[in-house]
């Protein structure tokens, strides 16, 4: 059923509809692609209360101007940015009712890297190979340009209350964890301790296939690189240039490539890296294969984690025991309490 | 146990089979290091007899030039068994050892060489120790095999050339070699999926595009397959360029 459309009326240099991806396709050549932040698809789906992950419009550092042409509740997660519905600021890490006519302005990142907005009826123009995510280096789709029209699927319950979950942080940087992976014995033992005792800073370069890091000690190498056969690479691997820095690789990154890899973050901690903002720091910490396979959790799993944590946006005033000592006006409170509660 | 082992820092072997671990949900069997052709052997018979297998848990399977990926699932199987599995597969055969079986496609491309679509050919020739003329035909008189798909989407890895191939990349990047570029280095070609820049030495081009993500076979190169390369001038490769048709005169030979 139609949801009728949203209007680009202005755009950020780098929005594109992601979903999660097009997994199943490196034989193709074909790396997963998607959103680079997948949990912030996952908070999405429990804020609005969809069973599964729904395709999004991804923000690179700034949104835009957004219009619908039907009621539609709307969720905002991942990198927290400035959002207004027609002058009206609205809470990040929730969900909210958007009508016709008023107008939906994102600005900038205030944390983070990668905002999403995603509406309850999922976005529904084509897909390609099973998906709807533009895969840039591809060449699949492309970033959206200002005047754009997206069909929306209808809202299955536009009128369902609008709800808040505190996201996971992961704007601020912080540690990845990393297992070893098939190249981690071209490193001699005290270059690999080293990739756990140094202190990083996410550079400048990144897009959605990856990110550079740099730091002050001596650089990673292998004298053992030379030569190497090219072989599979994939999301999460930690690539070494010759220049010895260290290279994270994001979704939308190449199948196969020559640099050898020291280790591979863990994909429960690749939204850290994705989101880390330029002069971020960031820390690697080598955990067991058997730590990291008890940390893999499939977005199911992840969806009902996050659905445990919702809360109506506004709460009814008999649930607030300390009803007291909050400003009351006709009722409810002005909600910026709970912003500050939930920092 | 054999998992952690094979992974401390310092450990990489040169040959013999090893199960790696890759990330959070695959194994990589690694065959050597380098794109030696008993390896390359090795990997494309195994990659062969894994996806005849029906191992439970399998997700999805990777070959590379000297290894293949296994993608499980790990709600459905542990790390440690699916390394398990591959063991046995794994003691089988001696893979290094093991003759390929031959491509059930061959590939005819038709490719023009040289002058605006090959602009590299006589340096390329000139490192191998050639001609342009020995080179070209020394090229399309080798069989080549899909060693690998990857990098770009459906981008084909072919190879392998003879050892006086074994040309390194160009110190400097060609900022721009165009969609249907055919590039050499490392006793290999690269066949371009799209607009690229590359340390390869561009030698020919070919209309023939090797991903169509419009169709329902979006790749239609497969690892294993056979590919000869059919030289044509470069007037003919206009024209078949401007034709536009995703075959760009190719065809494919099943073997049966």
């Amino acid at each position: 059923m139609s949801g009728g459309s949203l209007i680009l009326r202005s755009v950020g240099p780098s929005v594109s509809v992601q979903d999660m991806g097009r997994p199943g396709r490196m034989a193709q050549g074909i790396s997963r692609g998607g959103a680079v932040d997948p949990l912030a698809l996952v908070e999405a789906a429990a804020l609005l209360g969809s069973r599964k992950p729904l395709p999004a419009l991804e923000m690179a550092v700034s949104g835009g101007r957004f219009e619908v042409t039907a009621p539609t509740r709307i969720a905002l997660t991942g990198a927290p940015m400035q959002a207004e519905l027609d002058g009206r600021p609205l809470r990040w890490g929730a969900s909210h009712r958007m009508e016709p006519g008023e107008v939906l302005s994102i600005g900038a990142a205030r944390a983070g890297m990668f905002g999403y907005l995603t509406f309850a009826g999922g976005i529904e123009t084509a897909e390609v190979l099973g998906s709807r995510s533009a895969h840039l280096a591809a060449g699949i789709g492309s970033a959206l340009e200002a005047g754009a029209r997206l069909p929306l699927g209808a809202d299955p319950e536009p009128d369902a209350p609008a709800m808040v979950l505190t996201q996971d942080d992961r704007f601020s940087g912080g540690t990845l964890r990393i297992i070893p992976g098939p190249q981690t014995g071209l490193f001699d033992e005290a270059t690999f301790a080293r990739l756990s005792t140094t202190e990083f800073t996410r550079a400048r370069q990144g897009n959605r296939q990856g990110v550079a890091l740099e730091s002050d000690a001596p650089a990673l190498t292998s004298d053992k690189a030379k030569g190497l056969a090219s072989d599979v690479i994939f999301e999460g691997d930690i690539q070494m240039t010759g220049a010895g820095t260290p290279y994270v690789l994001l979704a939308e990154c190449q199948t196969i490539g020559g640099y050898p890899r020291i280790g591979t973050v863990l994909p429960c901690d690749l939204p850290r890296i994705a989101q880390a903002a330029p002069g971020t720091k960031l820390r690697f910490k080598a955990v067991t294969l058997d730590e990291a396979d008890a940390l893999a959790l499939r977005w199911e799993a992840q969806l009902q984690a996050q659905r445990a944590k919702l809360r109506p946006l506004i709460r009814d005033p008999h649930d607030i025991h300390d009803l007291l000592s909050y400003q009351l006006i006709s009722g409810v409170t002005a909600g910026r309490e709970l912003e500050e509660e939930n920092g | 146990m054999m998992l952690e082992e094979a992974l401390r820092p310092g450990t990489a072997q040169a040959h013999s089979p090893q199960i790696l671990p890759a990330g959070g949900d695959g194994l990589l069997v690694r065959f050597a290091l380098v794109a030696e052709p008993r390896a390359i052997a090795a990997a494309q018979s195994f990659h062969q007899r894994v996806t005849e297998s029906d191992l439970a848990g399998l997700r999805e399977v990777v070959p590379s030039l000297v290894s293949v990926l296994l993608r499980f699932d790990p709600e459905a199987v542990t790390r440690a068994e699916m390394a398990e599995r591959l063991e046995t597969l794994l003691s089988e055969a001696d893979w290094l050892s093991a003759a390929p079986h031959p491509a059930q496609r061959v590939w005819h491309l038709p490719v023009a060489f040289g002058g605006e679509h090959g602009p590299d050919l006589e340096e390329a020739a000139k490192l191998a120790g050639l001609s342009p003329q020995a080179a070209i035909d020394e090229i399309t008189a080798t069989p080549l095999s899909v060693l690998a798909i990857g990098f770009a989407p459906g981008q084909p890895y072919l190879g392998l050339l003879p050892e006086h191939w074994n040309l390194a990349r160009r110190s400097e990047l060609n900022p721009r070699v165009p969609k249907g570029a055919l590039c050499v280095a490392v006793r290999q070609l690269v066949l371009f999926a799209n607009a690229s820049p590359t340390g390869w030495h561009q030698i020919a081009r070919t209309a023939f595009d090797v991903f169509r993500p419009d169709q329902t076979d979006p790749v239609p190169l497969h690892a294993g397959d056979e590919v000869r390369l059919a030289p044509v001038s470069g007037t003919e490769m206009d024209a078949l360029l401007k034709a536009g048709d995703p075959m760009g005169g190719a065809r494919c030979e099943v073997r049966s």
